[in-house]
């Protein structure tokens, strides 16, 4: 098992980060009855844990016992019927699901499954919990309607159905969703509790840390846990007992950016931008997110150039991603950012050096 | 299904008004309406305001107290933007139901005029074909049915339904009222407010009393019964003032890569970018420091930086814009780039 899930912690008081948010959730839970819950933060800063922790809390040890299951909808749209299939994960009080997996029919799902999930009383033997909990992924990858018809059925089914959605941003979950939530922001872990739970890690599995080894692996990690931990268990296949300067390997694909990126500054020319097209179509067909790769070419330009030239860039990047948002096929979008970096900086090289 | 259990109602719900009088702020709507009740005739209205000021409430408060609760199922035809509204509905359902005739049989003391009223809820989210269909169902059985039209924007309304309403604006609950209504809820609840706390909160929900209503449940779920702004805020989503505070002074220090890391920051901290846009845009707009030119070109860059986010852009990426935008606007740098 990887050490993500080996030390995933499993129940609220065995959380290390972010222990006042475990507290909160404890409370909110003994009364009995709780509200809607929207979890938002960056990722990798725990937002699943603490919802498993939490439903283990709620359900006890049985809400661990998960199926995967295929299932498949027919959903009557007054004069078609649409056929739907999406994978979830269930136990006995809950189902997990990614509603935005099945693209612009996302809306009969939403509306499908909190339908069926009402219907069925929930099986349990002592009696105690009178709901179901449906734990929503990415609600900010849903289209505008089905997060509109999400706001009517969550009031209309309250009484047997809960609520928790998850998501990375929370602008893009509209108001209406928003307040009727219990909204509760997970921020990234700071680089010493990741020390720490690195630390405890180390400890655990009987490995020596040489000191400064873990912060190391802190910074680079971007305050992402699940990278660091990640990054951790790589350094320790590949070499044990760890030394002083052990280089902690970054990640294959940001390697290739940063690669692009120097290219890009060696020479602006039409041959140069068709090699690197070459370059941008690797990592895309390795299904690295185009956004993604925009902003890490960004953070890699940003590195290398003079600070009048940083504005320009930055604008430039956002505005070719806003329309890579809108637009259907991202090469275009982050080509024409290259193209135009390439622009801007051969007319700087020229009015500095002539 | 299960009954509701008490305490998991919604207090939006739980106190909303019952009755048109107990509809505070709204004087020119509870005098027609309270009027309607006397003689029992009214206009199709149309409701009009920012969330949170009553409309919905009002609405439904006229049509229980008409009909009372017998009646009402069958007399009353709400839709709301999660039934499905497209004009298939507008040509059978709604006309169906509006075709019907109704007398005037007075039961149990409601006064239950001889029409039927349908309330659509969220109207300017229907089609403009939709709302093209209603035109003529509208004045064909006026006789019988009165419309009641709900929206928050006004613009969305094509003008033809607009012209055949009784047009009524809802103005945001100034703070006063805001704060008798959260008193009377936190005696009602048994919770400790203090003043600090108090002015906090209609700060924050700014004149919408169901957003005030929802923050200070949560905060007393997660909380208790003794709430603090500093738990208020946590709750309702706004971003603490020294974080903008920060952001905006390290755009005033004039340096690219101080605005980076606290951009980094504030992602990190997974604040919500729509949230700090328009926190930034008060905190612009009320400081003293910057001239009027500089005000309008971060205004502007805001706006753009804000449509983008609903487009779905990155978050990281359009206010790292916005805070470059910032940083020459208050260095006075030239704004445009050469294409």
């Amino acid at each position: 098992m990887l050490w993500v899930d080996k030390y995933r912690p499993k129940a609220l008081d065995k959380v290390l980060v972010h222990q006042d948010v475990a507290q909160n959730l404890k409370k909110l839970v003994t009364e009995q009855d709780c509200p809607h819950l929207l979890f938002y933060g960056p990722p990798g800063s725990g937002k699943k844990t603490l919802i498993m922790a939490l439903l283990r809390q709620m359900f006890g040890a049985s809400a661990e016992k998960v199926k995967v299951e295929n299932k498949n909808w027919k959903v009557d749209a007054g004069s078609r019927t649409i056929d739907l299939e999406l994978t979830t994960l269930s136990s006995t009080h809950h189902v997990e699901l990614n509603p935005s997996d099945a693209g612009f029919q996302d809306r009969y799902i939403v509306q499908e499954i909190i339908k069926e999930m009402a219907k069925n009383r929930p099986i349990d033997t002592k009696g105690k919990k009178g709901f179901k909990v449906l734990v929503l992924n990415e609600v900010d990858k849903l289209s505008r309607e089905a997060q509109h018809s999400l706001r009517r059925t969550m009031e209309k089914y309250s009484a047997s159905c809960r609520l928790i959605l998850c998501c990375d941003s929370s602008s893009k979950v509209t108001e209406a969703v928003r307040s009727r939530c219990l909204n509760i922001r997970i921020s990234a872990p700071k680089e010493g509790e990741i020390v720490k739970v690195l630390e405890f890690i180390g400890k655990k599995e009987g490995l020596q840390l040489p000191p400064g080894f873990a912060a190391r692996i802190a910074e680079k990690s971007g305050r992402s846990l699940r990278r660091a931990i990640l990054s951790f268990e790589t350094c320790r296949v590949q070499q044990y007992p760890f030394t002083n300067n052990q280089v902690i390997p970054p990640m294959d694909w940001e390697e290739y950016v940063s690669e692009i990126a120097s290219d890009i500054m060696k020479e602006q020319s039409p041959k140069r931008l068709f090699q690197v097209r070459g370059k941008l179509y690797e990592l895309l067909v390795n299904c690295i997110p185009p956004e993604i790769i925009l902003k890490r070419l960004l953070y890699e330009l940003l590195k290398k150039l003079d600070s009048e030239l940083k504005h320009e860039v930055c604008h430039w990047a956002a505005y070719y991603e806003h329309r890579m948002r809108l637009g259907q096929k991202a090469i275009f979008h982050i080509e024409a950012f290259v193209a135009k970096f390439m622009s801007i900086y051969k007319g700087f090289l020229i009015a500095t050096f002539g | 299904m299960a009954p509701l259990m008490q305490s998991s109602q919604p207090w939006v719900e739980k106190y909303r008004p019952r009755r048109v009088k107990e509809v505070s702020h709204q004087d020119e709507v509870v005098r027609v309406l309270t009027n309607t009740l006397e003689t029992t005739n009214c206009p199709h209205m149309l409701f009009y305001g920012p969330p949170g000021t009553g409309k919905t409430t009002t609405a439904l408060a006229i049509a229980h107290q008409l009909y009372g609760p017998e009646l009402y199922k069958s007399r009353v035809l709400e839709l709301n933007a999660s039934d499905d509204r497209g004009i298939n509905v507008v040509r059978t359902k709604i006309k169906n139901f509006a075709a019907v005739a109704v007398g005037s049989a007075q039961q149990g003391g409601y006064p239950c005029p001889p029409f039927k009223i349908i309330i659509l809820d969220e109207a300017d989210s229907m089609t403009e074909d939709a709302q093209n269909a209603l035109r003529r169902t509208m004045e064909t059985y006026s006789k019988v049915t009165r419309f009641f039209f709900i929206c928050n924007y006004i613009s969305r309304i094509i003008e033809p339904l607009a012209s055949r309403c009784a047009k009524f604006r809802f103005k945001p609950l100034s703070e006063e009222i805001m704060s008798t209504r959260i008193l009377h809820i936190c005696a009602e609840e048994g919770l400790n407010l203090d003043s600090e706390a108090l002015s906090t909160l209609s700060s924050i929900s700014q004149g919408d009393l169901r957003r005030a209503i929802t923050f200070l449940q949560g905060a007393a779920r997660l909380f208790g019964s003794s709430i603090s702004s500093k738990d208020l805020i946590s709750v309702s989503g706004v971003i603490p003032h020294e974080v903008v505070q920060n952001l905006l002074a390290a755009c005033k220090s004039g340096s690219f890569d101080k605005a980076n890391k606290e951009v980094n920051n504030v992602i990190a901290e997974g604040y919500p970018v729509s949230q700090m846009l328009s926190q930034l845009f008060d905190m612009v707009v009320e400081s003293d420091d910057a001239s009027d030119e500089q005000k309008a070109r971060i205004c502007k860059k805001l706006g753009e930086a804000d449509k983008c986010l609903v487009d779905g852009a990155d978050e990281y990426l359009q206010l790292l814009d916005a805070c470059s935008s910032m940083i020459k606007a208050f260095s006075n740098m030239p704004e445009v780039f050469s294409n």
